[in-house]
C-alpha cells in the first residue's frame, strides 16, 4: 500500500480547489492537489460571461457596492442562503477580482467616452467617465440591479483558471492528475485524507493529510440535459455522503440555465442577454416582457427558465426534429460586438449548429446547470460531521446561493471561498486539532474496503449494464426532477431510482482489462451517482413548497412558515435505498434582509411568523443610525467581518470611496 | 475554419459510418497497436463526442478517450481525425466521408487508445518556461486595481485563449525531430507574458528561457501549428515577432 503524506489534500483541481490550495500553501502548509483531469481542463473553464464583484467602475455600475450585491444575492436565493456567508462573499469578491488582475487575468477595461449598447432591445449611448478609463469594466447579468459582472470577453472562467493554475505552478504545488478520490479515510469523527485511484493504471493509494478539502464541483451529469462537463458526476460529494456522517444540504436546489443550445445542451452565456440579447418564440415575438415587465430577459435564472418552459407548454415553442425550443436573438448586438465580446458563443454556434449568431437566431432550451446544494459546511468551509474535512466551491453548500444562484456568483464563489476556506484550513493545520494522529490500521482498513468495492464489482458477473442504468437515471432526472416538479412525478422518480439502485448491485462487466478500465470506473461511480440522485429527488419530494429553482406545481407558493429551512441528507447505512433527511432552520432573527418579494417572479409567499418582528427590528436599527456610515449600519444589523481572515477584512476602495 | 456544412438531403436514409480506431493498451504488455473498425448509424448533428460515446456504451466499454467540456473550450479531446489534429468534440461527422480514421495525438505519452497525457507535458513546459506573471510586489487587495488600456487587455486575451490541446505540437515538424522543443504553445505563452505589463521580466529574462534551439530558434517555420490551432491563435506572427526580439537580445 502506497501512502502519500501532506499537510493538506485538496480533492479537485478547478478554481475553488486550486485557490484553496494556494491559500494554504502561502501560509506554509504543504499541499497536494488531486484532479480527475489536467487542472486547466476543469469545468471552471466553461464559465463564460463573468464574475460578479461590486467595483462600480462602469457607468451602469455607478452606486454599486457590497450592500447592493448582498441584497441581489439574497433575493436571488429566494431567502434560502446564509446571509452571513453572502456578506463575507460580497465583501471579498472585489478583492478577488483585483488579485486575479494582478495575477494576469486580462479583464476587459472601461474605455472613456461614448459607446453604444443595446438596452431593452434599443441602442442607447453611454458616456463612460475619464476617471474610470482603464479600470475593470462590467456587463449586465440577470437578477442584479447594477452592471456588476466583470468579464474577459466570454472566456472569463478560462482566463481565471489559467491565471490561478499558473500561480499553483509558480508556487510549486504538485497536482496529481488523473486521480480520483474514491473514499475518505476517517473513523467517524476525524478525516485523515482519502483513498485515491489512479485513472491511468487503476491502482489505489492512500493520501494521508492533516486537512482534506473537497472541491470537486457539481453533479450535473445526474441529468440527461445538462450544460455540465462530462466529469461533473458529483463523486466528491458522494464520498462525503458515503462516510455516513457528513450531510449534503439542499440537494433538491438545482439550477437550470435558460440558454443551453438545443439539443446539445452546450451553454451560451447569460452575457448574451446581459449585453442586450432577446428571447423570442415561434412567432418571433419577444415574450419575456409579457411575464416579467420589470426585469424581462434579465430576471433570475430560475424565473426565466420557468417562464420559458411555461411558454413552450402554452404552444409557443419553435420546433425541430429533436423537439421544442425557443430562440435567443443576439443579431441586434452586431457582428463587431459578437466578434470581440461573445466569440466563444460565436464559435459554439458555428461548430455545433452551423449558424452565424450575428445573422441567425440560436435555438435554446433550459438545461441543468448548477448544484446549489452540496457538502454542508460552516462559514469557514469546515464540513459538518468530520473534523479535518473541508469543502468549497460548487461541491459545498457554504450556503451562498440558497435556492437559486445569480449568474456570475459561482465563478466568483470559487475564488472567494478558496481564499477564505484555504486560510481556515491553514489555521486548522496549525492548531492542536490539526495534528495528525491516524493509525496505519485505520488507513489499511479504509484502503482494503475501497479495494474490496472495486473487486466486488469486477468479480460479480451480474446481469445489469452500468451504461444502461446510467442513461435511465439521467432520463428520469430530466423528465421528473426538472424545472417544473410535481408530487406524483417525484414519487415515481424516487421509486425508479430506488429500483435502479437495487439493480446497480447486480452489474456485469463485459471483460477484465489491465489499467483503469473505463467500464469498471463507470460501474463503480454508478451507485454513488444514484445515491446523489435520490438525495435530489427525495429532498424535492419532501419539500412541499416552491423556492427559487425548486418549483412544485402542486405547491406553487414559497412557504416561509414551514420551509425556511435547509434540507440535510445523510446516508448512515450503505444498505439504505433512501437518504435520511433532517432539517435545520434558516434563522430569521439574524437576517439583515428579512424575507420579502424578490422584485421578480411570483408574489404570494406564505409569511413566517417572525418576519414582521425582525423587519421591525431592522427598520428601527436603520432609523436609529440614519446618517451613519453604511458599514456601521451594516455592522449593527448583522456583523460578519469577524468570520473573515484578518487580511480580508478591510474596506474596498472604489472611485469616490476610500480610493 | 469550418464554415461549410454538408447538409444531409431531406428524407435521405442516414449513413452508416465506419470509425477505424487505433487501439493500444500500454497497461497490457501483450497489447500491440491495431486498427479496429466500429460501425454505427449517423445521427443529425453527430459529433465524434457523440459517436465515440455511443460506441463505448453499446459496442466496446473498454475504449479509452478523453472528453471534458464537449464544447470545444477545454482542449482535452484533441486527436488525429483522418490524420489531422483536431478537437474531436466539435468535429461533425457530416463533414467527413463514411470512413473516418481516428488515432491518438503523436508526440505525447500514450495512456491508451485515443487518450494521451497532454497534461503532464504542459505542466512540465509551464515549469520550464515559467509561464506565470512574475511579480516582485505583493498586491494590495483593498486598493483600486492598476489601470490597463482596454485594447491591451484585449490583445493579451487574444494570446491567452490557448487551451493547451496539443494540436500545435502534434502538427509540428520541429517537435517530431527535437523532443525538447517547446512548440507553439510554449512560445505563444512567452509572447503572452512578454506583452503583459504586469510581468516584470525583460527580454533578457525571456532569452534565458527560449533563446536556443529548443526554443524560438529551433522553429523551422513549417507552421503546421498556425494552420491547425483550433482557437486560430496568430501563432505565425507571434513566433516570427518573438524570434526577431530574441535575435536582437542575443546580439547584445
Amino acid at each position: 500500500m502506497d501512502i502519500i503524506h501532506s499537510d493538506v489534500l485538496v480533492i479537485g483541481g478547478g478554481l475553488a480547489g486550486l485557490r484553496a490550495g494556494l491559500a494554504a500553501k502561502k501560509r506554509g502548509q504543504q499541499v497536494i492537489i488531486l484532479s480527475l483531469v489536467p487542472p486547466k481542463r476543469s469545468h471552471s473553464a466553461a464559465a463564460q460571461g463573468g464574475m460578479q464583484a461590486s467595483l462600480a467602475n462602469a457607468l451602469k455600475g455607478a452606486g454599486d457596492n457590497e450592500d447592493v450585491h448582498f441584497e441581489d444575492t439574497v433575493r436571488g436565493s429566494d431567502w434560502g442562503c446564509d446571509q452571513e456567508v453572502a456578506r463575507m462573499f460580497t465583501h471579498v469578491a472585489p478583492k478577488a477580482v483585483r488579485e486575479l488582475a494582478a495575477w494576469g487575468v486580462p479583464w476587459n477595461r472601461v474605455e472613456a467616452g461614448e459607446r453604444t449598447v443595446i438596452i431593452d432591445g434599443k441602442p442607447v449611448t453611454l458616456e463612460e467617465s475619464a476617471d474610470a478609463h482603464g479600470l475593470i469594466t462590467a456587463r449586465d447579468f440577470g437578477g442584479t440591479r447594477k452592471w456588476r459582472t466583470c468579464y474577459v470577453a466570454d472566456g472569463t472562467g478560462h482566463a481565471m483558471l489559467y491565471a490561478v493554475s499558473d500561480q499553483t505552478v509558480a508556487e510549486g504545488i504538485p497536482v496529481h492528475e488523473r486521480r480520483e478520490a474514491v473514499a475518505l479515510i476517517h473513523n467517524g469523527e476525524r478525516c485523515h485524507g482519502a483513498i485515491v485511484r489512479n485513472l491511468i493504471d487503476g491502482k489505489l493509494s492512500a493520501y494521508v493529510a492533516k486537512a482534506t478539502c473537497i472541491a470537486t464541483g457539481g453533479f450535473g451529469r445526474l441529468y440527461q440535459a445538462t450544460t455540465n462537463a462530462v466529469i461533473n458526476e458529483g463523486i466528491g460529494a458522494a464520498i462525503a455522503l458515503d462516510s455516513g456522517v457528513v450531510p449534503l444540504a439542499n440537494m433538491e436546489a438545482i439550477q437550470f440555465h435558460p440558454t443551453a443550445i438545443f439539443p446539445a445542451g452546450i451553454l451560451v452565456t447569460e452575457g448574451c442577454r446581459g449585453d442586450g440579447g432577446l428571447l423570442r418564440d415561434v412567432d418571433g415575438h419577444r415574450f419575456m416582457p409579457d411575464y416579467e415587465p420589470e426585469k424581462k430577459e434579465l430576471a433570475s435564472r430560475d424565473v426565466v427558465s420557468r417562464r420559458m418552459e411555461a411558454h413552450i407548454k402554452a404552444g409557443k415553442g419553435a420546433s425541430n426534429r429533436f423537439g421544442q425550443h425557443l430562440w435567443l436573438d443576439i443579431t441586434l448586438l452586431g457582428a463587431d460586438h459578437i466578434n470581440h465580446k461573445l466569440r466563444e458563443v460565436k464559435e459554439i454556434c458555428q461548430y455545433f449548429l452551423g449558424i452565424d449568431p450575428a445573422k441567425q437566431w440560436i435555438p435554446v432550451r433550459p438545461a441543468q446547470h448548477y448544484s446549489m446544494g452540496g457538502i454542508r459546511t460552516d462559514a469557514h468551509g469546515a464540513a459538518r460531521g468530520l473534523k479535518g474535512l473541508f469543502a468549497c466551491g460548487e461541491a459545498a453548500c457554504w450556503d451562498l446561493h440558497g435556492f437559486n444562484r445569480l449568474g456570475g456568483n459561482s465563478v466568483a464563489e470559487t475564488v472567494v471561498s478558496g481564499m477564505i476556506v484555504g486560510s481556515a484550513i491553514a489555521d486548522f493545520c496549525a492548531s492542536p486539532d490539526g495534528e495528525l494522529t491516524v493509525s496505519t490500521a485505520l488507513i489499511r482498513q479504509c484502503f482494503e474496503r475501497a479495494q474490496a468495492e472495486f473487486s466486488a464489482i469486477a468479480n460479480h458477473h451480474g446481469q445489469e449494464s452500468a451504461s444502461l442504468l446510467l442513461r435511465e437515471m439521467q432520463a428520469t432526472m430530466t423528465a421528473q426532477v426538472g424545472i417544473v416538479r410535481h408530487g406524483e412525478a417525484l414519487t415515481a422518480a424516487v421509486n425508479t431510482l430506488q429500483d435502479l439502485l437495487l439493480r446497480s448491485r447486480d452489474l456485469g462487466l463485459s471483460g477484465r482489462r489491465g489499467g483503469a478500465d473505463p467500464e469498471l470506473t463507470l460501474a463503480w461511480r454508478l451507485q454513488k451517482m444514484l445515491r446523489l440522485a435520490l438525495c435530489v429527488s427525495y429532498g424535492a419530494l419532501q419539500r412541499t413548497e416552491s423556492r427559487g429553482a425548486h418549483f412544485r406545481e402542486d405547491y406553487p407558493q414559497r412557504n416561509d412558515a414551514d420551509w425556511l429551512k435547509r434540507t440535510l441528507a445523510s446516508w448512515p447505512d450503505a444498505g439504505q435505498t433512501l437518504p435520511t433527511l433532517n432539517y435545520e432552520p434558516v434563522d430569521i432573527a439574524r437576517m439583515e434582509l428579512p424575507p420579502g418579494w424578490r422584485g421578480y417572479g411570483r408574489r404570494d409567499a406564505i409569511e413566517h411568523p417572525l418576519t414582521a418582528s425582525r423587519q421591525a427590528e431592522v427598520d428601527a436599527t436603520r432609523a436609529a443610525l440614519a446618517g451613519s456610515d453604511r458599514h456601521a449600519v451594516q455592522a449593527a444589523l448583522m456583523p460578519f467581518r469577524h468570520l473573515l481572515p484578518a487580511h480580508l477584512r478591510g474596506n474596498n476602495a472604489r472611485l469616490g470611496e476610500n480610493a | 475554419m469550418i464554415t461549410l456544412f454538408r447538409k444531409p438531403k431531406p428524407g435521405a436514409a442516414p449513413r452508416r459510418l465506419t470509425l477505424h480506431i487505433l487501439r493500444c493498451n500500454p497497461a497490457d504488455p501483450a497489447s500491440k497497436p491495431y486498427l479496429q473498425a466500429f460501425e454505427l448509424e449517423e445521427a443529425e448533428g453527430m459529433t465524434l463526442f457523440i459517436a465515440l460515446n455511443e460506441i463505448r456504451a453499446t459496442q466496446d466499454p473498454s475504449l479509452q478517450f478523453d472528453f471534458v467540456c464537449r464544447a470545444g473550450i477545454c482542449g482535452s479531446c484533441a486527436m488525429l481525425v483522418d490524420g489531422r489534429p483536431a478537437l474531436a468534440c466539435r468535429t461533425l461527422t457530416r463533414d467527413y466521408g463514411s470512413d473516418i480514421t481516428l488515432a491518438p495525438l503523436p508526440f505525447f505519452e500514450l495512456i491508451g487508445d485515443l487518450s494521451v497525457n497532454t497534461g503532464k507535458w504542459m505542466r512540465g513546459t509551464a515549469e520550464r518556461l515559467q509561464t506565470w506573471i512574475a511579480q516582485s510586489e505583493a498586491v494590495d487587495l483593498d486598493a483600486l486595481e492598476a489601470r490597463m488600456e482596454p485594447a491591451l487587455a484585449e490583445a493579451i486575451y487574444e494570446l491567452d485563449r490557448c487551451i493547451e490541446c496539443g494540436c500545435c505540437i502534434a502538427g509540428c515538424g520541429t517537435a517530431q525531430m527535437k523532443e525538447n522543443f517547446v512548440g507553439a504553445v510554449g512560445l505563444n505563452k512567452i509572447a503572452r507574458f512578454r506583452l503583459d505589463p504586469r510581468d516584470t521580466r525583460s527580454d533578457a529574462d525571456f532569452y534565458e528561457l527560449i533563446g536556443d534551439d529548443d526554443g524560438v530558434f529551433g522553429c523551422m517555420s513549417l507552421l503546421g501549428c498556425h494552420d491547425l490551432c483550433p482557437k486560430e491563435l496568430p501563432l505565425q506572427t507571434q513566433i516570427a515577432f518573438l524570434r526577431r526580439k530574441m535575435a536582437v537580445e542575443g546580439w547584445r
